[in-house]
């Protein structure tokens, strides 16, 4: 016998064990002491920040709390396919446009906010909320405002016109477009994705993309791209760079680009988003909260720590520190609007309405951007806009 | 050569183990003792497996790790099974990592696995009624206690309104009781013991199950509590018959019924979801080639992947060779310097590649139209003939320093006499390299040409990473684009929006995989005729 074949005996048995192993290693948990652990998937950054709240909850319950650092892109899909095989976590944090998957394929289990629910945030609330079931706890509301350099700027401008004047705007778009980061003028249109049903949720088969206010953005939107206004080569790192090198003044993004322009020493200020016709431009809501899994055997527990817990003042403050966007819980919301920026992003906010988390709206984003984007470029809008329509009206059915 | 000096006449049984013995005696102790101890290593994780696995009690996979332990173990020890103790190791990997999967994406391939269509039957239906609970309007919450007698669960509930005491079980209504309270709550009552917090999250399963009926109405709702301290009203709006396997709407009266499709389905054909998993025979790859909004782009997808993978190993393959013969030529200072420059495309990973490739080739921020065409605006990956030519330049930059590699090996590998007899017989350089060189180096290349080829199918990196896909077809009604190949295609129709598909993705995989098969075997035929003609 060689002594490469010794090695390769060695290595190839201790790999197979080990892999064989690993498929079931990750159950620790359920075992007899089941009753006394919380495991949690959370956001791999957000390990930290929880962990004193982990700590803080086992001390006054016995309850321990295990955090699992998760990457956020494919921990969506993790949690789908593990909960059915008994082996997924808890609880999972995540963000409100999944409940329309979590709940299609089984894997969420409802959450009774009792009292609490009247606490936080109506669009907090509202994004929780799915097919008139509460199944997420909320504990951070995320949308877009504009942020503009005072250094270049002083003034917060009143009109969309008025804020293309002074300065250069950068909106990331991409060759695919990004129709998040435009639905404020959309909706400043008075088109929305979808009408809303008598308890305030989204209605698929209400689209309202081809209402007559769509056709009048799409031609805005081709306006727009002509003056070179809007352009699909500007993606999210160049719209950066030229916000934080000056050549822009003003940027439509989110809180989570806050820190980078604070950073660079630009003296930001947080406008709301300038409407192109008067009407009230309102961006996305994204809503961060927490989910329960269907197959977790403490649900009861579960259901303690999240709405008993996590869902104080408290502890929605010290996440709110460290991630730095906007508690959902309007008292924690409240003192949290003492920073100026964090003000802003609130004030820009109360007029946001949550991102559709409706199976339906997985097929307007489709084609989407790649219609707005092929109006800017320049692409007759009518036609274009009326393909949009047609093609996800199709697509839902 | 040792062999055939010694004697050949048959050797006697006690001969033979007295060889043995010499031979054992003969070997070095060291290579004996190293083998026991990495076979002990080996066999000591078994053996934790085999723990880990009886424990959470996965009889199959326990099975497999104790038939693979036992068959190394005997392999190794055995003085007969020398070729085994090369193909063990191969084998085992080999069914691991390859067979299993093919194996498991085949099964894939028939069920409806998929958004919706997640788990077990049973998770479904629990999952349903789950939902399916609603609070009964404007009721208030209560303040509830867990408590047990001889086994029986119950809640004792404060009635926010009146302040009184409330008892019941999931079979006896709540009805009024004297109860000790505590600041206003009811905490304890005679006869039943209260449980505290931390036995009530213990009792997970038997809470979840727990209602108790308000009133004898079952309109009014029965008492939950979700988080075992306070309790809500619900009514459950579907109402699931174990006996005829059928789930009701109470409000409307629509009966769901299971028929066979993964889903409790109602008579005009609605579905509850979530549905379970389950097998549906060959569907899948009937929708695979009949369904409209997929069978509209594939014929201009196929014909592209061909095209792409063809033309990339075409380029990849001359541009690699020129490159290998330009750098054989003694008379160059420095080859290895060059040769080391040449093959660093090769060692940085594609994807990162593609993606600075994406950057450097964007309209109007891109290095190439700002830096080398002076602010020129090229649309050198939203233009659809341009996008091929990009996608096709960036794999050749991606894939030439494989073939330079490969090539560089074999000619070398070339004899320099057939080269010098061909010079002698008046062979112009040209006719060296196209009568001589080129078929005696596509003898050993041809192969990586195949297995490069079918790379290429499935080059689903550069493709998404470079392009999407993009840009998109205008004319139809899936978000497939100009330069998709199958596999990103499969990707999409499979994986966008918020839809997985993945019963109907094995499917397509399984047909991509039966064509590029197809070829290999083909190519493979045709490499062995050269060969023969050689």
């Amino acid at each position: 016998m060689t002594k490469r074949g010794i090695a390769a005996v060695g290595a190839i048995t201790a790999v197979s064990a080990l892999t064989l192993a690993g498929c079931t290693a990750g159950t620790g948990g359920d075992g007899g002491d089941a009753a006394s652990s919380l495991t949690v998937w959370v956001d791999a950054e957000r390990v930290a920040t929880l962990q004193d709240a982990a700590d803080a909850y086992e001390e006054r319950t016995g309850v321990r709390v295990a955090l699992v650092g998760k990457s956020v892109d494919d921990m969506k899909d993790d949690f789908i396919q593990q909960v059915p095989t008994g082996r997924g976590p808890d609880i999972v944090m995540g963000a409100h446009d999944w409940l329309g998957e979590l709940s299609a394929n089984g894997v969420v289990a409802p959450l009774e906010l009792g009292d609490s629910a009247d606490g936080y945030l109506p669009v907090a609330l509202q994004a929780a909320t799915y097919d008139g079931t509460v199944y997420m706890l909320p504990y951070a509301v995320e949308n877009i405002a504009v942020l503009r350099n005072t250094a270049l700027v002083p003034e917060a401008p009143a009109s969309f016109d008025e804020m293309i004047a002074p300065g250069t705007f950068v909106v990331e778009q991409g060759a695919e477009g990004n129709p998040y980061h435009l639905y404020p003028f959309q909706t400043a249109f008075g088109a929305p994705v979808f009408g809303t049903d008598a308890a305030g949720g989204y209605d698929a088969t209400d689209l309202q993309l081809g209402a007559p206010g769509g056709f009048a953005f799409a031609d805005w939107l081709a306006a727009q791209g002509a003056a070179g206004t809007l352009n699909t080569d500007i993606d999210g790192d160049i719209a950066k760079q030229q916000f934080l090198d000056g050549t822009a003044a003003f940027w439509l993004t989110g809180p989570w680009n806050v820190g980078a322009a604070v950073d660079a020493g630009i003296d930001v200020a947080i406008d709301p988003v300038p409407s192109p016709t008067g009407q009230t431009a309102s961006p996305f809501a994204g809503v961060k909260g927490f989910f329960v899994s269907a197959e977790s055997t403490n649900k009861v527990a579960a259901n303690d720590f999240l709405v008993n817990y996590i869902g104080t003042e408290d502890v929605q403050l010290d996440l709110f520190q460290a991630g730095n966007i906007l508690p959902a819980l309007t008292a924690a919301a409240d003192a949290a609007a003492s920073d100026p920026i964090i003000a802003g992003f609130q004030a820009v906010g109360a007029d946001g309405v949550p991102m559709p988390a409706i199976p339906a709206m997985g097929s307007v984003w489709q084609f989407w951007g790649v219609a707005e984007a092929a109006i800017v470029n320049g692409a007759d809008p009518t036609a274009t806009w009326q393909r949009l329509v047609d093609d996800v009206t199709a697509a839902i059915e | 050569m040792r062999d055939s000096a010694e004697p050949t006449a048959p050797l006697t049984a006690r001969q033979r183990q007295a060889a043995r013995i010499a031979e054992a005696a003969s070997r070095p102790l060291g290579w004996t003792l190293l083998k026991i101890l990495l076979l002990a290593i080996v066999d000591a994780i078994a053996l934790y497996a085999a723990f880990v696995l009886f424990a959470h009690r996965e009889w199959l996979v326990l099975a497999l790790v104790v038939a693979v332990t036992v068959a190394v173990n005997v392999i190794y020890f055995s003085r007969r099974l020398v070729p085994a103790k090369y193909l063990a190791p191969g084998v085992v990997f080999l069914v691991l990592f390859q067979v299993f999967t093919l194996l498991y994406t085949g099964y894939i391939g028939f069920t409806n696995y998929g958004t919706g269509h997640n788990g077990t039957k049973e998770q479904a239906v629990s999952s349903l009624l789950a939902s399916a609970q609603q609070r009964v309007e404007d009721s208030p919450a209560f303040p509830v206690a867990v408590v047990e007698q001889f086994g029986t669960y119950g809640f004792l509930a404060t009635d926010p309104a009146s302040g009184a005491a409330l008892l019941g079980t999931a079979e006896e209504p709540l009805r009024e009781v004297d109860a000790t309270f505590e600041g206003g709550r009811a905490v304890a009552v005679d006869g039943w013991t209260t449980l505290p917090l931390a036995r009530v999250f213990a009792l997970s399963a038997e809470l979840e199950s727990l209602a108790v009926p308000f009133g004898e109405d079952p309109n009014d709702g029965s008492l939950r509590a979700p988080d075992g301290q306070r309790g809500y009203l619900y009514v459950s709006a579907l109402e699931y018959d174990a006996r005829a396997d059928t789930i009701t709407d109470t409000a409307t009266g629509t009966v769901y019924a299971d028929i066979g499709a993964g889903a409790f389905t109602a008579q005009d054909g609605r579905e509850l979801l979530p549905g379970w998993q389950t097998t549906v025979g060959f569907d899948n790859f009937a929708r695979a080639v009949t369904d409209e909004s997929i069978r509209g782009p594939l014929l201009a997808v196929t014909v592209w992947t061909f095209v792409f993978a063809f033309v990339s190993v075409v380029t990849t393959f001359f541009l690699g060779l020129l490159l290998a013969l330009v750098f054989q030529n003694n008379r160059m200072r420095f080859r290895n310097g060059y040769r080391i420059i040449l093959i660093l495309p090769y060692a940085f990973p594609a994807f990162l590649s593609a993606l600075i490739w994406a950057g450097m080739m964007n309209e109007s921020f891109g290095f190439i139209n700002q830096v080398i065409f002076g602010g020129a605006s090229i649309p050198w990956l939203t233009d659809p003939v341009l996008a091929k030519v990009s996608v096709l330049l960036v794999n050749l930059w991606l894939g030439f320093p494989y073939m330079f590699l490969v090539c560089m090996g074999a000619l070398q590998g070339i004899p320099d006499d057939v080269n010098e007899a061909a010079v002698m017989d008046g062979a112009n350089p040209w006719q060296v390299f196209r009568r001589i060189k080129l078929p005696l180096l596509l003898v050993t290349v041809a192969p990586l040409l195949i297995a490069s080829f079918a790379f290429n199918v499935n080059n689903f990196n550069l493709i998404y990473m470079l392009t999407r896909g993009g840009p998109r077809f205008d004319d139809v009604s899936i978000p497939v684009g100009h330069t998709d190949i199958l596999i990103s295609m499969v990707y999409k129709v499979a994986f966008t929006g918020q839809n997985r598909d993945y019963g109907l993705a094995s499917a397509f995989t399984i047909l991509i995989f039966i064509v590029v098969a197809t070829i290999a075997v083909i190519s493979f035929r045709k490499t062995k005729a050269l060969e023969e003609l050689n």
